[in-house]
């Protein structure tokens, strides 16, 4: 292609972008409503997915270990326990340690409950608490001590906790609440596509003649194609780029709003920089494959002779 | 490039068939899809330089005929040569070269409302991707020879019916086509302006371009005396030189 003919098609591109006023006025509203949606949509499911992330890392396991077990079965156990390949981290809390995290955690007015013990009179047992890398692996890990418990005489261990039950229902939770977001991102998505590729269509529609003219005088198809094509990547990239920057802009103000309300539910909003570079791609790349895309259908379905 | 090889193609054409035809017909036929036999096997020869009325009542196979010239129909059965191409056996994206050969005139003008009457003409250049330097020289002089340079920065809704379809003669000129098709361009037109169109395309003529027009005018076929087809369901039932409408309206 000559390039006085490339500077053409962007200048018709350009042009027919304000020539047909109310057509491209239709697909940019429409690709502008389906983003924002979509845009609302993705942030909703990055702070879900992320909320989600959250509790599970919460989830630990728990080896209490019976009182009278001596030190050198403990410190076996404990090796033991630590060769488990999925364990991450294997924290190890004496006696003391534990009466103190107890007396901090039943507070000043309770404390005096647990007067009188200390390290003589300890009722508490040696504990271990074990984080796993796949929060989804507790009971595989549980099980694992478990056995290892069984492979003593008299076994050391008095109980192996990871919240039995909670933990299923809570990956359950999690999993539907991603699975929910990916799947209302993809509709949406989809929703976005059908509804710009119709305007675009009627666009074409409204322009049949004009390709039909250009044809008469000897356009190739490629001449024709190009400024509609350069016209609904504008229109796809320009409306993108304004959309996520608008939905970024309101997500930040909606953080600055309520950042103090939700913290108290354990619940924190992504910050922007986490969020901005993915949502603003997915954004940005959707809305300009739509522009292009529907610009291209809808022509070669006109072209054809 | 493409205008030699289209040149190269021409001469190479006269030199073996040793004639001088823009159009050849041989044994055309076309059938519609719902069945309709619009032409039912018609030969014919059109010389370079000639100008050609094709007469008839309506339905009788006119516009087929010059639909098959611009090859916006392909034959049913049957060879047509235009310019030295076979066009029926032209490949698709080969129709776009040989159309430039032929330029198009409609009786409802069929320009673009929304540009000028300079950019409705300089389109056809653009198309063929024309340098721009020659584009705008080659619009305004073509515009000048149909007489409305000076209304090139108007929209066609602020012409007359003439003048309309004087720009749409200007477009289809303007790359300087080897045929001029025209269905019915005075249709629209009252007789005075009319006149004016045939003195247009006469002029057109005299400068070298094959001009094939369908009409039913009978003042304008008889007053101008060129070579006259007529069709009639499907045949050509008549050819004559210097021929006359021949129908009473």
């Amino acid at each position: 292609m000559k390039f006085s003919t490339l500077t053409r098609h962007m200048r018709e591109g350009f042009k027919s972008i304000w020539r047909n006023g109310w057509m491209s006025f239709a697909s940019i509203t429409s690709i502008f409503i389906s983003l924002l949606i979509l845009g609302v949509f993705i942030l909703l499911a990055f702070n879900m997915n992320a909320v989600a992330a959250q509790i599970e890392s919460q989830v630990q396991i728990r080896v209490y270990l019976e009182t009278d077990a001596s030190d050198e079965v403990i410190a076996d156990v404990q090796r033991k326990i630590g060769n488990i390949e999925q364990v991450s981290k294997l924290t190890y809390i004496s006696k003391e340690e534990g009466l103190e995290i107890l007396r901090e955690r039943m507070g000043e007015e309770n404390g005096n409950w647990l007067e009188g013990y200390d390290s003589e009179n300890n009722p508490l047992p040696v504990t271990f608490t074990i984080d796993v890398f796949d929060p989804k692996q507790v009971k595989t890990v549980a099980d694992q001590i478990n056995t290892i418990a069984a492979s003593y005489e008299t076994s050391p261990i008095s109980d192996v906790k990871y919240g039995q039950g909670t933990v299923e229902t809570l990956f359950k939770i999690t999993n539907a609440v991603r699975t929910a977001g990916y799947v209302i991102v993809a509709v949406l998505s989809i929703t976005a596509i059908l509804l710009i590729s119709n305007t675009i269509r009627m666009t074409i529609v409204a322009r049949q003649r004009e390709i039909g003219i250009m044809k008469m005088v000897g356009a190739t198809n490629a001449f024709i194609r190009w400024p509609f094509f350069i016209e609904g990547a504008l229109i796809g990239v320009i409306t993108s780029t304004v959309t996520t920057a608008l939905v970024l802009f309101g997500y930040d103000r909606v953080i600055k709003a309520f950042q103090y309300d939700l913290s108290f539910m354990m619940f924190q909003l992504q910050p922007v920089k986490e969020v901005m570079p993915l949502t603003s791609l997915m954004m940005i790349l959707l809305g300009s494959f739509i522009g292009i895309w529907g610009s291209v259908v809808s022509v070669r379905k006109y072209l054809k002779v | 490039m493409k205008e030699l090889a289209v040149h190269c193609r021409i001469y190479i054409f006269e030199l073996f068939t040793g004639c001088d035809n823009v159009i050849e017909m041989h044994d055309i036929w076309k059938t519609y899809a719902d069945g309709t036999n619009a032409l039912n096997g018609v030969s014919v020869k059109i010389d370079r330089n000639e100008f050609v009325y094709l007469v008839g009542p309506s339905g009788a196979g006119k516009s087929t005929f010059m639909k098959l010239i611009y090859r916006e129909e392909v034959p049913t059965k049957g060879e047509i040569f235009v310019n030295g191409f076979n066009i029926g056996k032209l490949k698709q994206r080969k129709i776009p070269y040989v159309r430039r050969n032929i330029g198009v005139v409609f009786q409802d003008f069929r320009l673009l409302p929304k540009l000028t009457v300079y950019e409705n003409v300089a389109f056809a250049m653009e198309a063929i991707e024309a340098p721009r330097k020659i584009i705008k020289k080659r619009t305004l002089d073509v515009l000048d020879l149909v007489g409305l340079k000076h209304k090139h920065k108007n929209y066609p809704s602020q012409l007359s019916g003439g003048e309309q379809q004087r720009v749409s003669i200007a477009r289809a000129i303007v790359n300087n086509p080897a045929v001029i098709v025209a269905d019915e361009p005075t249709g629209n037109l009252d007789p005075e302006t009319s006149i004016e169109i045939m003195h247009l395309l006469e002029e057109i003529n005299f400068r070298g371009t094959t001009i094939v027009m369908a009409t039913h005018n009978k003042e304008i076929v008889n007053s101008m005396r060129k070579r006259v087809i007529a069709i009639e369901g499907g045949n050509i039932v008549r050819d004559v030189l210097r021929g006359e409408y021949g129908y009473e309206i």
